[in-house]
């Protein structure tokens, strides 16, 4: 119970500041917007650690999935909803953008995982230059030269309540019968499916999960940057997602937000560097890999992520052995 | 018709290409089972060893050529030591990052040195010659035949060699090849070798057809031919090739039909659908996995 | 009245390779039967088309009165048939808890929204399933490494929680692919033994493939001889035995070690 309050009273006093910060500004502008772009970052690499690490599947497209939820979201505050002081308006829009990246999610999903292997990389690949192209062809949200007067709706208390609630329900999902499901195929696909696990919808469904977050942290992305243009959700922007995602830890949501957390100070840190920071960068990965393979916090996790309903109840005693 | 004609010596030209950058996925993807990412941007090296061999060092045709290429191979055989061999025991999705990392790493450190597109100057007096309404350049010809040689000559090397035959054995099973004693190292490095030379050979020949050269090109263009390597059947030579000249000839067809912006759009599309259809490609097949 | 498991006629083979043809079996409800013969006879052949990995090219499968062909995997787990591997495949990465929960996989009733959120009947679900594993994990003696990764167990005990798993589906059918593979003579002993408990206290029909006639002597009731895909030899254990057709099956590969024989004798 202990643990439920500690967890709660730290939730309240990060509400309390991300409205505190920007109010009573205690931050400068700077690091208000890079505190800003971690929380979508942590939605990001949390939601494709699910598909590359929990699943072990390996997607490259996850910026495609942000570009479906930031459009979405983006042409709903723009063309469609009016603007009004409405306070559904906001949160509406990002829980279309999450479900249009889900609904694509699910279209790729379905011929994606007929096999295993690499053909997931290829596909999602491939999706996300589809989408890409896509979106340059597409004149009424501007083609390629982007979609301009979003308006600035992804403040801070909004970006802290998305992040919260995204890395939540992605760890009830792990740590649940579906999640379970998921990390069974990982572990030896048909194995899973002699015990039963539908392993075709679990990868879908999981999929689906991935993407709606994606898709979500694209909304928010999209209103908080207040400009989007196709350009922006290239491969590179994978790139960045997948460092962060191995940065941390494949398997680990608690990696997830490490890995997030310090890609995103690293950025910033380097930025003075110029061009050398996009060398030293991909350089750190590569080492990484080199050194530590599984990332800082590769299939571990913060225990008290873990729920206790989840623990084995039973009276204490000692090994045996 | 003639317009046709054009449009298909066009297909052929930027198929060729495709189809040597996709080689060196294929070549790799075979004996390794791994998606060499960093490949697309050794091709776009090849093009700046290119532009620096006709600006700097002065070389002409054949000199600059060979210039790309050995640079290139180089390049690979490095890689290929430093980056991905500690990472052979390793999960597979380690040695794909590890790929990616290196790809950006060379892209940026071209950036470095190259803040801004490069033109590259004419190595080859190109003459045309004009036949019933066709334009046909000498460059054309030249790329589409020294593309076709060079593939002619890997297909004979993998096929009719004790090279070709080490490289299917350590495909097959890198421990029993070792044990047989294929010197399992130096054939994966000379795969490298090889698969970047065409990789270098493919960027001289981009730089020539298309001179406006950045560190960006290789991005785009390694990615595409990376997806014609998978059309035609991943780890399979003959496939690589077919897969790099359907994918020239969708995109120069697209783009002589349509607006040249749905280029990408259709060509990414059919793609998809044809790896839907076909997701072992068009001459690839299924490894038996056994239980 | 129609047999409890049925395989009839059936046949696979693997391009032109024929594995297994015109393979026959019944099995009655509570019956241990072994099925031995030489590597490569098809054993585990016949364990991938019982449990739909493989579909079988001809012939039919039935389990109480189901036809099995054509389903998949995942749906022949649900209808009460478990395995193990020759080389065992535990879930390695994932404690021990979780390598049996997974088993409850299809017995958990909660909606993926109430998984998400974590609502409604998941906490009740999820306690009954946490108490159903760790019961299973109580009787295999494995309770006190309920939280370790399952490849940290020791070789012996990765075995037991592999058959825990299997068991933990609520399967009636169980089959065994070489469970006393690696195991030295009294860990076999102790083997026999639990096979025979877990044979009893689950109401399980068990066939099992193995190499070690002491174990396949000591407890199976009935047993089929496999060579080449094809059923040579059907009986009780010592009739098998003196069988001059089975005899040559094995010793026609003697110079690799005549498995069949030796640990038998040796004890």
């Amino acid at each position: 119970m202990n643990r439920h309050w500690t967890i709660g009273l730290l939730l309240l006093a990060g509400a309390a500041l991300s409205w505190a910060i920007p109010r009573y500004e205690l931050l400068n502008p700077y690091l208000q917007a890079t505190l800003m772009y971690l929380g979508i970052n942590i939605i990001l690499a949390t939601s494709l650690n699910l598909i590359n690490g929990y699943l072990g599947e390996f997607s490259v497209g996850h910026a495609g999935f942000m570009a479906v939820g930031a459009y979405a979201s983006a042409i709903l505050t723009v063309m469609l909803l009016p603007v009004g002081a409405a306070a559904w308006r906001f949160p509406l829009a990002i829980m279309a953008g999450g479900c249009a990246a889900a609904l694509t999610g699910l279209v790729v999903a379905i011929p994606a995982f007929r096999t295993r292997g690499d053909y997931l990389a290829i596909v999602t690949l491939a999706f996300a230059m589809i989408v890409k192209s896509a979106l340059e062809n597409i004149n009424a949200v501007g083609g390629p030269r982007g979609l301009l007067g979003i308006e600035g709706l992804s403040t801070m208390p909004w970006i802290f309540a998305w992040t919260v609630l995204s890395v939540w329900v992605i760890r009830n999902f792990v740590y649940s019968n579906p999640g379970r499901g998921v990390l069974a195929i990982r572990e030896d696909e048909v194995a899973a499916e002699l015990m039963g696990v539908n392993t075709r919808r679990v990868k879908i469904r999981a999929f689906m999960i991935a993407s709606f977050f994606a898709g979500v942290a694209g909304g928010l992305f999209a209103h908080l940057l207040q400009f989007i243009s196709p350009r922006i959700f290239d491969i590179t922007k994978t790139t960045d997602i997948l460092v962060m995602v191995y940065l941390g830890g494949v398997g680990s949501i608690g990696g997830s937000i490490v890995g997030a957390s310090m890609f995103t100070v690293l950025q910033e840190c380097l930025r003075p560097l110029g061009v050398w920071r996009m060398v030293i960068m991909p350089l750190l990965l590569v080492l990484l890999m080199l050194f530590r393979p599984r990332g800082i916090m590769g299939l571990r996790d913060f225990p008290w992520f873990r729920p206790s309903v989840e623990c084995p109840q039973r009276p204490p005693e000692t090994h045996p052995s | 018709m003639a317009y046709l004609f054009q449009q298909i010596l066009n297909a052929l030209q930027l198929g060729s290409i495709y189809a040597l950058i996709a080689l060196g996925y294929t070549m790799v993807y075979g004996i390794m089972t791994m998606i060499n990412f960093a490949h697309g941007d050794i091709f776009m090296v090849g093009a700046f060893l290119c532009f620096v061999a006709a600006t700097v060092l002065g070389l002409s045709f054949i000199p600059a050529l060979l210039f790309s290429m050995l640079g290139c191979a180089l390049l690979g055989v490095v890689i290929e030591r430093l980056a991905y061999k500690p990472l052979r025991e390793a999960p597979r999705v380690s040695a794909v990052i590890t790929a990616l990392g290196v790809g950006l790493m060379l892209e940026h450190l071209t950036l470095v040195f190259s803040p801004y597109p490069r033109h590259v100057p004419a190595l080859w007096s190109s003459a045309s010659w004009h036949v019933g309404g066709v334009t046909l350049s000498s460059l054309q010809v030249l790329i589409i035949v020294l593309s076709v040689l060079l593939m002619v000559f890997l297909d004979w090397l993998v096929r009719r060699t004790m090279l070709g035959l080490a490289i299917r054995a350590i495909s097959w099973d890198r421990t029993v090849a070792a044990i047989m004693g294929v010197p399992v190292d130096a054939v994966i490095s000379l795969t490298f070798a090889i698969g970047a030379s065409l990789g270098g050979a493919a960027g001289f020949l981009y730089a020539l057809a298309y001179p406006v050269i950045d560190p960006y090109m290789g991005v785009i263009v390694g990615w595409k031919a990376f997806i014609a390597a998978v059309v035609g059947g991943i780890g399979n030579i003959r496939g690589a090739m077919l897969g790099g000249f359907i994918l020239g000839a969708v995109e120069i067809l697209v783009a002589a039909f349509l607006p040249s912006t749905y280029r990408d759009l259709i060509a990414f599309a059919l793609l998809f659908i044809l790896l839907i259809c076909k997701p072992y490609g068009i001459l690839g097949q299924p490894r038996p996995q056994k239980v | 009245m129609k047999p409890w498991f049925q395989a009839n006629n059936v046949g696979h083979h693997f391009g032109g390779l024929s594995a297994i043809s015109g393979f026959n079996l019944e099995l009655r409800s509570g019956e241990l039967v072994g099925l031995i013969g030489p590597n490569g006879a098809g054993k585990t052949t016949v364990f991938n088309l019982i449990t739909g990995v493989y579909r079988a090219a001809e012939g039919s499968i039935r389990f109480q009165g189901r036809e099995l062909t054509g389903l998949t995997p995942w749906i022949i787990s649900g209808l009460g048939i478990a395995r193990t591997f020759q080389n065992i495949r535990i879930f390695k990465q994932l404690s021990v808890l979780d390598n049996v929960r997974i088993a409850h996989y299809r017995r958990t009733h909660y909606s993926l929204a109430e998984a998400l959120l974590h609502l409604g009947r998941y906490r009740r679900e999820e306690r009954r399933l946490t108490r159903a594993a760790m019961e299973i994990l109580r009787l295999l003696h494995l309770e006190s490494y309920a939280d370790e990764t399952a490849d940290s167990l020791p070789y012996g005990l990765q075995r037991r929680l592999e058959i825990g798993r299997a068991l933990a589906t609520g399967a009636s059918l169980l089959l065994l692919d070489e469970p006393a593979a690696g195991m030295n003579p009294s860990e076999v002993g102790q083997l026999m033994e639990f096979i025979g408990w877990i044979r009893g206290q689950f109401n399980l029909t068990i066939l099992l493939i193995e190499h070690q006639m002491r174990l396949v002597t000591g407890i199976c009731e009935r047993v089929l001889v496999l060579d080449f895909g094809v059923t040579i030899a059907e009986g009780r254990p010592n009739e098998i035995q003196n069988n001059p057709q089975v005899l040559e099956a094995y010793l026609g590969q003697a110079e690799d070690g005549g498995q069949m024989t030796d640990d038998g004798r040796q004890t």
